[in-house]
């Protein structure tokens, strides 16, 4: 499956035509690839403020083989960091101007600008509350300014989550968050693990994935098993031919089982007890679309959407917390939500309700899994291009893919490396958040 | 018996492809691409990808001459390591059993660690041969030296040397189809339509039920889209059987065999996964049950005055005497259902003090069994019967069932096959 329009607009004669007509030339992201460096080329390092982080993204940087530039260097950057965490009122909000215009007007295609600040909630005065919140405007509309496949985003750091900041920042700045745009993220203090080998992060860890038979699910059963997990890939039994594909491909296990049947919960906790001892990584992926304008929608299209993309990850959650040992110390949960879920969307009551029922469970949930040293996430994917997308009508299809900063559909592969990336060690500090994988989308924005 | 017990082959799971009805769901398929997608998803459910198991054997009833070495070239073609070793076996419908007790035999001796029995046929992609007279005329021609010889082997064909010979579903000594010889034992015995066609309705909703309460989950892949077997019924009534016109033994007015009580054609694959329990526990795989021993039988059904499909009658009462057991000591019956019928007379000899004592040469009859434990999840008249694939369905499906009754839980195989065998197996969670 992939983006025709974003091939096509980048092709000799497309590029050509798509030019003279005035049409949007969607750029080829940049994606993660196994043995990628985090950036293709230097970095600028500013701070607005105090800026007391700028020795932690200075050290990642630098362990990752990245040159630091000063601001006014030659040299095209493939990357701009600006600490803006100290700011106490909008007057020095003007350092994030003046180092970010200049370098952002020569960052390189599939560049990446990454702001880092302090939670607005948490400040001590209303100007340094404005400060705070004025960075968001700042990124959000960065990112719409921003061409070539290049993104912003924004890191909320409170004081003492300084540990946490080194795994989002390195998913930012990497190929992993080709399609995360103009996104706020905050972390929180968490114990990170050192040392984590960032081409298998997963090595020697057990991921569960529902709905792994194809699409989206199969996308993250690839990424987990690339990144050095064993998948446990489940999906109904009627998709159990393709599932057993999908398992072979991956070098993991095909585990048929209808998640909504009342002995679901008890059976996958016995399988991954008997067979693994216990699970790492557990990604809610399955879910269904049964879609009717609420006035026409009769109880069963209703009930089938939530007990698939609800109910059954709540049982199953709730199951492998109450099953002694069997989520493991650092566990990490991550569910599919959906942009209906955030924006909602005609047609959608039943399917948008359950993904935003997602979000609320996650941020429910996030202090008793912060307890087990685990986390609790979400990502909310925007448009992307599936089997399912394939079969709606090109002109709402093709519409649809462009309403958004990277003015292109998504692939699987991206939710599934931002899904894959919540799943590292090195994202111990972010819990109970939304990340959407969405091009920064128009809707819900 | 030697004072050191040869150790006892686990039994760890398996897969099948859902059974489908002859020239429908799998009619383009071989008997090759049905072994392979079994295989292929038996290791997708153990994590076997590039694993050099033991030995894998398998068999077909029904082969093609390119079916040659066909269970290697299907291993070859699946996702266990390249390194695997294959053979090919053949006891008609006992061969898929057969193939799991010489497995569990490797194993028992510690010649092999790891083992997949299995077994495949297709009545839809069946082979057609030459007839002799073509056959012979095309190998002379192919010997011939000379134009004139060759212009004589030609002139040796004639139109009727064009008509293809299908396998035939009859007994090359007799010339009756397995349908006519049960006809004769149904009769003998005296086995009632009505009987026949209850067992029958059992076999539908029992398997209905496994289907239906996730039993059949981690035992069957769907494949080519079919995603249960195609000749299940789960309405199906004693009533509506009751409607069907006997087709076998019709020249006894009283036939009572009908379409509905007899097994149908079927295409499919199963497959088994053995192993000794230090390699099931290496691999992180709880074993489901083990298989404890086994038996076989053949009687003489061309002048022997026996019924073709009564051998697993006296194969059991052997296999019972040497585990020293009684027939209700087991906790659980798989008799495969060739025809609703077979089933019956089995039973009825078993209970039957003459026949075990002039046939069997035993004391008192091994007596009747509690009919709620027979067939628990349904059997071949539910699920149809693709001939070798039979065995690997019926072994899979009861260790799990053993599994989950309990340690210590027991349960026989029976399966009846042509040419007058049987090969019956003990199983023990």
């Amino acid at each position: 499956m992939s983006d025709w329009y974003t091939t096509f607009a980048n092709s000799g004669v497309g590029s050509t035509l798509v030019t003279q007509l005035g049409l949007p030339r969607p750029a080829v992201l940049r994606r993660y690839e196994p043995g990628q460096p985090l950036l293709p080329g230097p970095a600028v390092l500013g701070t607005a403020g105090e800026g007391r982080l700028r020795d932690t993204v200075d050290a990642v940087l630098r362990d990752a083989g990245v040159t630091v530039l000063t601001a006014d260097a030659d040299e095209r950057p493939a990357a701009v960091v600006l600490d803006a965490t100290g700011v106490t009122g909008p007057a020095q909000l003007a350092a994030a101007h003046d180092l970010l215009a200049p370098a952002v007007k020569r960052l390189r295609p599939t560049g990446r600008v990454v702001v880092l600040g302090d939670p607005p909630a948490e400040a001590g005065t209303p100007a340094q509350a404005a400060a705070r919140q004025a960075l968001e405007g700042l990124v959000r509309s960065l990112a719409k300014e921003l061409r070539g496949g290049s993104t912003a985003n924004l890191l909320l750091v409170p004081e003492g989550a300084e540990a946490s900041v080194a795994g989002p920042l390195r998913f930012f700045l990497s190929g992993r968050s080709a399609y995360v745009d103009g996104q706020v993220l905050p972390v929180s203090p968490a114990d990170v693990p050192a040392g984590a080998d960032d081409e298998r992060p997963l090595a020697g860890r057990v991921a569960v994935v529902t709905g792994a038979a194809r699409g989206i699910g199969a996308a993250i059963a690839r990424v987990l098993s690339r990144d050095g997990a064993h998948v446990v890939a489940v999906d109904v039994p009627a998709a159990g031919e393709a599932l057993a594909e999908v398992a072979n491909e991956v070098g993991g296990t095909a585990l048929q089982l209808d998640i909504t049947a009342p002995d679901a919960p008890r059976r996958l906790v016995g399988h991954l007890r008997e067979r693994h001892g216990g699970v790492d990584v557990v990604v809610h992926n399955a879910g269904i679309t049964r879609d009717k304008l609420l006035v026409n929608m009769d109880a069963a299209r209703w009930n089938a959407v939530m007990a698939v993309n609800l109910q059954a990850q709540l049982d199953l959650t709730r199951a492998l917390l109450d099953a002694d040992g069997v989520l493991r110390p650092g566990a990490r949960v991550v569910s599919v939500s959906s942009q209906s879920g955030i924006a909602g969307n005609r047609g959608q009551t039943n399917y948008a309700a359950s993904k935003a029922g997602v979000i609320g469970m996650v941020r429910a949930w996030a202090p008793e899994f912060a307890a087990r040293g685990a986390t609790v996430n979400a990502v909310a994917p925007g448009f992307i291009v599936t089997e399912m997308t394939a079969r709606m009508p090109l002109s709402t299809r093709e519409v649809g893919a462009r309403l958004n900063s990277l003015q292109q559909g998504g692939l699987p592969v991206d939710v599934a490396e931002a899904i894959a990336w919540l799943a590292q060690p090195g994202a111990a500090g972010v819990n109970g958040q939304v990340l959407r994988v969405c091009g920064q989308s128009l809707l819900g924005a | 018996m030697s004072s050191s017990q040869p150790r006892r082959a686990a039994v760890l799971g398996g897969n099948r492809i859902p059974f489908a009805r002859s020239n429908s769901a799998y009619a383009q398929a071989s008997n090759q691409d049905m072994l392979t997608a079994t295989l292929d998803g038996l290791v997708a459910r153990f994590g076997l990808q590039g694993e050099r198991v033991g030995e894998v054997v398998a068999g077909a009833v029904l082969k093609h001459s390119r079916d040659f070495n066909l269970t290697r070239e299907s291993v070859l073609g699946s996702r266990l390591s390249a390194a695997t070793p294959a053979y090919d076996v053949q006891q008609a419908c006992g061969t898929g059993l057969e193939a799991a007790v010489l497995v569990a035999n490797k194993i028992a001796l510690g010649q092999i660690e790891s083992g997949i029995a299995g077994g495949v046929d297709t009545t839809s992609d069946a082979p057609l041969a030459v007839g002799d007279d073509l056959r012979r005329a095309l190998l002379e021609l192919a010997g011939a030296r000379s134009v004139g010889a060759r212009l004589r082997a030609i002139a040796r064909i004639r139109p009727g040397s064009l008509v293809p010979e299908a396998p035939r579903n009859a007994e090359p000594r007799t010339g009756l189809a397995m349908g006519e010889h049960q006809a004769i034992t149904t009769r003998e015995w005296g086995i009632s339509r009505e009987d026949q066609d209850e067992l029958a309705v059992r076999s539908h909703r029992n398997l209905a039920a496994a289907y239906d309460r996730g039993f059949l989950d981690d035992l069957v892949t769907p494949y080519l889209g079919l995603t249960r077997d195609q000749n299940l019924r789960p309405d199906t009534t004693v009533e509506k059987l009751a409607t069907l016109e006997p087709v076998f033994g019709t020249d006894d007015p009283a036939a009572t065999m009908t379409a509905g009580n007899s097994t149908p054609l079927t295409d499919g694959a199963s497959a088994v996964l053995l192993s000794s329990d230090e390699w099931a526990a290496e691999h992180g795989l709880p074993v489901l049950a083990h298989l404890v021993d086994a038996q076989t039988a053949a009687v003489d059904h061309v002048h022997g005055g026996e019924g073709l499909l009564m051998a697993p009658a006296y194969a059991v009462p052997v296999l019972l005497a040497r585990n020293g057991l009684t027939l209700q000591d087991l906790d659980f019956y798989e008799i495969h259902e060739a025809f609703a019928a077979t089933v019956l007379a089995t039973l009825k000899a078993w209970e039957s003090p003459a026949f075990c004592e002039e046939k069997l040469g035993l004391d008192a009859p091994l007596g009747a069994i509690d009919r709620d434990r027979l067939n628990v999840n349904g059997s071949s008249l539910a699920a149809g019967h693709p001939f070798a694939a039979t065995g690997g369905r019926i072994v899979a499906s009861l260790a799990k069932q053993l599994h989950e009754a309990g340690p210590g839980t027991r349960g026989l195989v029976s399966i009846c096959a042509a040419g007058g065998q049987g090969v019956v197996a003990l199983l023990e969670s």
